[in-house]
């Protein structure tokens, strides 16, 4: 499980996260929804140790990662598997070796106990047969589910997800979205998935958080987050262009800045 | 719970005692105990797992290469003792009904001893 307390990571000027107090529970997959600069993707690298934030906690398993030192990091980072978006694949190596490249760098097992676990990993995701191929030669759906087998090779405790349907079409995005849920139900683990896709959302999540410049303004279960009375939570579930989420960025008035540069 | 493991062999048969969590880091010391009894090829090889409280795929794919080795070699590798971690973790992998699985070492030994 991972508890965050009192997290507060700024760039400049911009508060990035505001105080934000959370829970991922284990078992349970948590989506983080948000518009682009709400701070989920600061929050992935808080909750990952790949960034320390400004003040605050995050505790992994009882562990507060913002205070470990590096040898303690690396050693709970293996228990942290992740999906990048654009699946990250390493375009050199075929789909094998990509699946194995976590094992040969932080183990000492042994090539042929290397090549069951890949194979086990690729039936979990339903690719077994594509070990020699190469990433290009895949589908943008495969490549996640590649990068999803990548993620879980060294059987994680939790795995983070940074988008992982965006740029799929909608049958690709129904396999991912089952992958998540049914590994995260067999393998017991916690899922933290950063989305923007609202219908992937409802299918995949047990608890919803959305963030908004920094904040959690709402947080709960799918049913929640659909009869939420929160304006700008409805706004951005139901996709309004107009609404208390303002489509620009800055709060300077358009005219004024036209009129009296 | 910590690592161990021990092993002995009675008439030509090597039996495998493991206690504590099998993960990345420990299966390696699990294959350097099982690929001395493979290469030399003794009758069989019991697993006890009945100490073990955790299994990860590189346990489970370490078991994996005694079921080869037996399938190639038409020699007996038995597992013996396992808890609902083991069992569980042989099913999520679709492997729990490859595997020759018995309750109880001693029974292991004597089956595979009168053959």
């Amino acid at each position: 499980m991972i508890k965050v307390e009192n997290l507060v990571k700024k760039y400049g000027n911009v508060t990035a996260l505001n105080h934000l107090n959370c829970r991922f529970e284990t078992g349970k997959v948590t989506v983080i929804l948000g518009g682009s600069g709400s701070g989920k993707s600061t929050l992935l690298r808080q909750l990952t140790g790949l960034e320390k934030p400004d003040s605050g906690s995050v505790y992994f398993d009882g562990v507060n990662l913002t205070t470990a030192n590096k040898k303690k990091l690396y050693g709970i980072r293996r228990k942290m598997g992740m999906l990048f978006q654009g699946s990250a694949l390493f375009n050199y190596l075929n789909i094998f070796e990509n699946i194995a490249f976590p094992l040969r760098e932080h183990t000492k097992i042994a090539d042929n106990i290397i090549k069951t676990i890949v194979t086990m990993k690729l039936e979990m995701v339903g690719l077994r047969g594509t070990e020699k191929l190469m990433p290009s030669q895949l589908s943008g759906g495969m490549m996640k589910r590649v990068g999803l087998a990548r993620a879980m090779v060294m059987d994680p405790k939790i795995i983070f997800y940074d988008e992982p349907t965006s740029g799929l079409d909608p049958i690709s995005t129904g396999v991912i979205d089952k992958l998540i849920k049914d590994l995260n139900q067999a393998l017991n683990i916690t899922s933290v998935v950063v989305s923007h896709d609202m219908e992937s959302c409802f299918r995949i999540a047990d608890n919803i958080m959305i963030l908004f410049f920094g904040d959690i303004i709402a947080e709960g279960t799918v049913e929640e987050i659909r009869n939420s009375k929160d304006l700008r939570v409805k706004q951005f579930i139901n996709g309004e262009p107009e609404g208390p989420i303002p489509f620009t960025r800055t709060d300077k008035n358009y005219l004024d800045e036209i009129l009296f540069r | 719970m910590s690592f161990k493991i021990k092993n002995t062999e009675k008439e030509n048969i090597g039996i495998i005692i493991v206690e504590g969590e099998v993960d990345m880091f420990t299966s390696p010391s699990l294959r350097d105990k099982l690929l001395p009894y493979f290469e030399r090829g003794v009758k069989g090889v019991i697993v006890d797992l009945s100490g073990v409280s955790f299994m990860d795929s590189s346990g489970i794919a370490t078991l994996v290469e005694g079921l080869q080795w037996s399938k190639k070699n038409i020699k007996e590798f038995i597992l013996t003792g396992l808890g609902d971690n083991v069992l569980n973790a042989l099913s999520l992998t679709k492997l729990d009904r490859v595997f020759n699985i018995k309750a109880d070492t001693d029974d292991a030994y004597k089956e595979l001893s009168e053959r």
